[in-house]
């Protein structure tokens, strides 16, 4: 489907099995067996209580954006199990959804442990999923979009995906071993997302007019934010001169061709759609961020300090 | 469909086939052995299993709705991965019964269409309502509870792709249950209000869950000729009987009760007995008249027609692409 492979030698190796987080050459996704030494949330966890890992600032706030954006975009495609026009795909939106909540709640692990609660303990990913409000959220607009019919999930799935799958390339070659391992892991799922959306904006785009017509409508739908996941700003550049994390704007250009292919090979345009402003990095946020998080957070928030 | 391929709905026999087929199905079922998609089966087995079989498939997939109601409120992110994770096992398992289904003769497309018609049934347990997370942990330790002692004696089933779907059914529903027992356990060693919200979930889903096995044994008039053709191999009472045995030990541990005060053992017939239940309230939701049967289909329907055009346009592009590779080959061949 498309000339971008990962390179095995960035996605292995990163950390030592014995001590939890094997990131490398975790072959798993929601759609197999995880195999015993795949990276889980609960490695990380581990890792923080004993303090082996604690990130920087910096590395815990790029952290954070990775994981709502992966929260958000799971709690948005939970939506469809039951209400997917076929049960394929009741399956396939839920797997896709396995795997970002897997992502989020990695990410948030890693990003809670250089943050404190009032009683001084780390930050827990359900303390930072259920006890954040919407200007602490850092996930950029697209992912909070609303689902819309299945053609504007599926193009919002198109763009993320390829994000993701280029984002998560990258970074497995950070010097950061942990976020290298959590990207380890999520590369090779999102690249079955990849594949997943592109399949999609194919046959949706050449099916029938009606199809057609809600596929060009999606993507025009999303467009408006897809600006906004390639915008660096202070963080990212120190972080990623450091070789930590992925300047954005650098994904650009490989996004534009990846998605480009798949456009043209649907005969479809990309979107003549002026850009949203964004802001999501930086606690700014749509009208729907609100609505996500009152029905996220409700049961939690009824019984604050209870366990589950 | 691969499914669509076994399909075996028999041509016009002679008598002599007929019997020699009719022969040949009472030495498996004699023998305990399986028939299969392409063998002659008598056409009561056949709409007999095409019934349980789809019922059963319909049950998983309406019995997605109840569960995926909270998985969008699910209290920590761990249990919103393991309760996403196991409504979408239903979705499968709703698959490979449809599939099984099939090979006895008719498409998935019909069976949905007749579920959303309201001509076909579903258990039903799923017509009752999720109201607070303690549902998610009383429907996985009572109502896939219960399906476990119903199913598992279903591995044996003598129809060869029922019986095989079921094995691995099984193996998922034992998971979903102790998922149930363990959300139940984490709620009942909460704070007190958690450990309300689990005692009001099992109170609530204790009998309608016992009402899952069917009627009392001298009112559930197919059992005797599906027990015969080795397709059930224990009556309702019994399943239900063992079923109440197994609840009694495993609430203990949870430190919660049954609300049922004339459950006992009986020593005369080692059995399990339990209090009277509501039959007239079960005839009544498999009527239709159910807290959420309305509710469940229109949410199938409505998933339904809104994916109708998906569906077209998949269809469509499948022979587009189709007509294409032809071109191909008949430009070769050219």
């Amino acid at each position: 489907m498309s000339t971008a492979h990962t390179n095995p030698e960035t996605t292995t190796g990163h950390g030592d099995i014995s001590t939890g987080v094997a990131g490398g050459d975790s072959n798993a996704s929601a759609t197999r067996i995880t195999p015993g030494n795949a990276l889980r949330p609960e490695d990380i966890a581990l890792e923080v209580r004993t303090g082996l890992v604690k990130p920087s600032g910096d590395i815990a706030e790029y952290a954070l954006r990775l994981g709502d954006d992966a929260l958000i975009l799971a709690q948005r495609l939970g939506h469809w199990i039951s209400r997917a026009p076929e049960l394929e795909e009741d399956i396939a939106l839920g797997n896709i959804a396995l795997d970002q909540l897997g992502h989020a709640r990695s990410f948030l692990t890693y990003a809670g442990a250089a943050m404190t609660n009032d009683d001084g303990s780390a930050r827990s990913e359900d303390d930072l999923a259920y006890f954040r409000r919407e200007h602490e959220f850092r996930s950029v607009q697209l992912f909070e979009q609303p689902n819309g019919d299945f053609a504007a999930t599926i193009a919002r799935q198109f763009v993320v995906s390829i994000y993701q799958y280029l984002l998560y390339r990258r970074l497995t070659e950070s010097t950061d071993e942990t976020l290298a391992a959590i990207a380890a892991k999520a590369v090779k799922e999102v690249d079955y997302h990849r594949d997943h959306s592109a399949q999609w904006v194919l046959r949706l785009a050449g099916g029938t007019e009606e199809s057609r017509k809600r596929m060009v409508h999606g993507l025009r739908t999303m467009w408006p934010y897809v600006g906004e996941l390639f915008r660096d700003d202070d963080l990212t550049q120190r972080l990623a001169e450091a070789g930590a994390a992925v300047a954005p704007s650098s994904l650009k250009e490989d996004f534009d061709r990846l998605a480009g292919e798949i456009l043209s090979e649907a005969e479809l345009e990309v979107p003549d759609v002026p850009a949203a402003p964004g802001g999501g990095r930086h606690g700014k946020h749509s009208e729907h961020l609100g609505y996500i998080l009152a029905e996220m957070q409700v049961l939690a928030r009824e019984h604050p300090g209870a366990s589950w | 469909m691969a499914a669509q391929n076994l399909q075996s709905v028999p041509a016009e026999l002679t008598p002599e086939e007929e019997a020699a087929g009719q022969a040949h199905f009472d030495r498996i079922i004699a023998e305990d052995s399986r028939i299969e998609p392409r063998d002659w089966m008598p056409a009561a087995y056949r709409k007999t299993l095409l019934r349980q079989v789809s019922q059963h498939a319909h049950s998983e997939i309406i019995g997605m709705q109840p569960e995926a109601n909270w998985i969008s409120r699910a209290p920590s992110l761990k249990r919103k991965a393991i309760l996403m994770a196991k409504v979408q096992d239903e979705a499968g398992h709703g698959l490979y019964l449809y599939s099984a289904a099939e090979t006895l003769g008719q498409s998935r497309d019909k069976m949905m269409d007749d579920l959303i018609a309201g001509k076909a049934r579903y258990s039903s347990i799923f017509n009752y309502p999720a109201l607070t997370w303690a549902d998610m942990g009383a429907i996985g330790w009572l109502v896939d509870g219960a399906a476990i002692c119903n199913q598992v004696p279903l591995c044996r089933a003598s129809y060869g792709p029922y019986g095989r779907a079921m094995v691995r059914i099984c193996k998922e529903e034992s998971f979903h249950q102790r998922q149930g027992f363990e959300i139940l356990l984490e709620l009942s060693n909460g704070t007190p209000e958690q450990k309300q919200m689990a005692q009001d979930a099992v109170n609530r889903w204790y009998a309608p869950a016992l009402m899952m096995f069917g009627p009392p044994d001298d009112d559930s008039p197919n059992s005797k000729q599906s027990m015969a053709w080795n397709i059930k191999r224990f009556s309702n009472d019994e399943l239900r009987s063992r079923f109440v045995g197994m609840m009694v030990e495993q609430v203990r541990v949870l430190g919660l009760t049954l609300p049922d005060d004339q459950i006992c053992f009986n020593e005369d017939t080692k059995k399990w007995e339990h209090g009277p239940l509501d039959w007239h309230e079960f005839q009544e939701v498999l009527a239709g008249r159910g807290p959420c049967n309305a509710q469940r289909l229109e949410r199938r329907r409505e998933a339904h027609d809104d994916g109708a055009w998906v569906r077209e346009a998949a269809a469509a592009y499948a022979a587009k692409q189709q007509a294409k590779e032809s071109m191909t080959t008949k430009e070769y061949a050219a």
